[in-house]
């Protein structure tokens, strides 16, 4: 007769855990990795290319449009106080720790995230990965850390050019009201920001990046079950780096407060 | 179709011994004491149901899965316990083919060929990498896919290109999974005559795991029946196919000979 199956809490929660552990030592096989020879730098390189250029698009975009918005919003209170000569500070601050980052790191997770969960997921379960381990090429080296030093470098770049974006977007809205210029404009934005702001926007992003290509690597390299474990390895691969990401951004602040003080 | 010419088998050299070899999956035992030995300059067919564990003794030979118990010894090394390194110097003299060819589909056919010959051998020319994919091309016929993507081939095709792909690390052992699976008669014909020729031009020792007598009765010196985990049956395929065992006449049954 078949034994039920013993489980420590329950199927769900035991597989959560196994799952925790197991992505740890994904991850810890990546730092491993990541200093050893071959280095595949073309790989890298196209990797970059792949996540870098091809999201500039929607980056451009969304930094756009959300600095012309938040100026737009953030115009009316305070005018209500006759404070708009604080606007550039304003959107600087919010441009810079926060925003940049964030939704850079949100829309990398959606468009890059989910990409890389189903190639690789794809490339499981056609037995793609198999037939570079029996033709003895690392598809861990080759296929994970490649990807992951192309998230964890272009990131970084991406947010700091959604900052740039958002900004010259609030620019154009502030330059409609009043008379400034795009020196004048930038100086004031930057003027309430600190190293330790810049600091922990470049760590955040590398965090996000570094979150964004493992995870995505992770999932699609144990998807299982055909075509649906591929959906499943893309979707997940969105949601726990989403997750992840706003937990991880909690975490930066609270540390960097505490180093401000 | 081709017969498999007479070539020279060398029973006193085993290029793969395995001996008391178990595999389960939870608590399915698939593999129950497997032992066989594959010689120099054989062709040796492994025959059995869809599900039967086939695949995965190929699997464990070349390393991709661990054995429970037993002894794999390939070109004179145990497959499971040498490290990573000594793991893949011995891959690269072994050729696999996938059931689905397994293509490296966001690659052309070139750089299908090209990728393990250059991640494997440094410093090759422009030159000697072009000619030794033309050999191989050659080889399967088709010199005129080298620019097409794998999703532009047919089946067979990709078969074909899924052998050379293996080919051109010249191996000495070519593991083959199910390589006429999902193909027409004239098709399979065809990748069964390309399988001798591999034997022919390259003195490959090989392993064909299929369900389809026709593929090992003209491919193969010798057939093993795999029934249960275990092998019920060796010989050349008049010897295993006389026998009175029930299975084994169900199986010759309901397969096409023709």
């Amino acid at each position: 007769m078949k034994q039920a199956k013993k489980y420590l809490f329950s199927r769900g929660i035991d597989r959560m855990f196994i799952d925790a552990k197991e992505a740890f030592e994904f991850s810890v096989r990546f730092f491993r990795d990541v200093f050893r020879r071959p280095f595949h730098a073309g790989e890298i390189i196209h990797q970059s290319f792949e996540i870098g250029i091809r999201s500039l698009s929607l980056i451009t975009l969304t930094g756009f449009i959300i600095g012309i918005v938040f100026t737009k919003q953030s115009r009316l209170p305070l005018e209500e106080f006759g404070a708009t000569s604080w606007l550039p500070s304003l959107i600087g601050i919010a441009m810079v720790k926060a925003l940049g980052p964030l939704v850079t790191a949100l829309i990398c997770a959606g468009k890059v995230g989910s990409g890389i969960g189903a190639e690789l997921g794809s490339m499981k379960v056609t037995e793609q990965i198999d037939a570079m381990e029996v033709s003895a090429i690392n598809p861990f080296k080759y296929l994970v850390v490649t990807r992951v030093t192309a998230t964890t470098l272009m990131v970084p770049l991406l947010a700091a050019y959604f900052t740039f974006i958002g900004l010259y977007g609030s620019f154009l809205n502030v330059r409609l009201e009043e008379s400034t210029s795009l020196t004048v404009f930038y100086q004031n934005a930057f003027s309430s920001i600190g190293f330790i702001d810049l600091y922990a926007a470049v760590a955040k992003s590398i965090v996000f990046g570094f979150t964004i290509g493992i995870v995505g690597t992770y999932k699609g390299f144990n998807a299982t079950q055909g075509t649906r474990g591929v959906g499943r390895a893309a979707n997940q691969a969105v949601i726990v780096t989403m997750f992840l990401i706003f937990i991880e951004e909690i975490v930066i602040v609270q540390i960097t407060n505490w180093m401000r003080f | 179709m081709k017969k498999l010419q007479k070539h020279t088998i060398n029973i006193n050299e085993p290029v793969i011994t395995i001996a008391g070899l178990h595999k389960s999956f939870d608590e399915l035992e698939v593999l129950k004491g497997i032992d066989f030995q594959l010689y120099k300059g054989e062709n040796l067919a492994i025959l059995g149901k869809s599900g039967s564990g086939k695949s995965v003794l190929i699997k464990i030979i070349i390393g991709l899965l661990k054995p429970d118990k037993g002894d794999v010894f390939v070109l004179g090394q145990q497959v499971d316990k040498i490290g990573i390194k000594a793991l893949n110097k011995l891959r690269l003299r072994i050729g696999f083919s996938f059931q689905n060819s397994a293509l490296y589909d966001s690659m052309s056919v070139y750089q299908n060929l090209t990728f393990p010959l250059t991640m494997n051998i440094k410093h090759l020319s422009r030159k000697e990498i072009n000619h030794a994919v033309d050999e191989v091309l050659d080889a399967v016929g088709l010199l005129d896919k080298k620019k097409q993507m794998p999703s532009d081939l047919s089946g067979g095709q990709r078969k074909r290109i899924g052998i050379a792909r293996t080919l051109i690390l010249k191996p000495e052992i070519m593991l083959y999974d199910e390589p006429t699976s999902g193909l027409d008669p004239i098709t399979s014909a065809e990748i069964l005559d390309l399988i001798n020729d591999v034997q022919q031009q390259y003195n490959t020792s090989s392993i064909i795991i299929t369900h389809d007598l026709t593929c090992a009765k003209n491919t193969s010196d010798r057939i093993v029946m795999l029934l249960d985990g275990q092998f019920s049956k060796a010989g050349t395929f008049d010897e295993v196919f006389l026998s009175d065992n029930e299975q084994v006449k169900d199986f010759y049954h309901y397969n096409f000979i023709d």
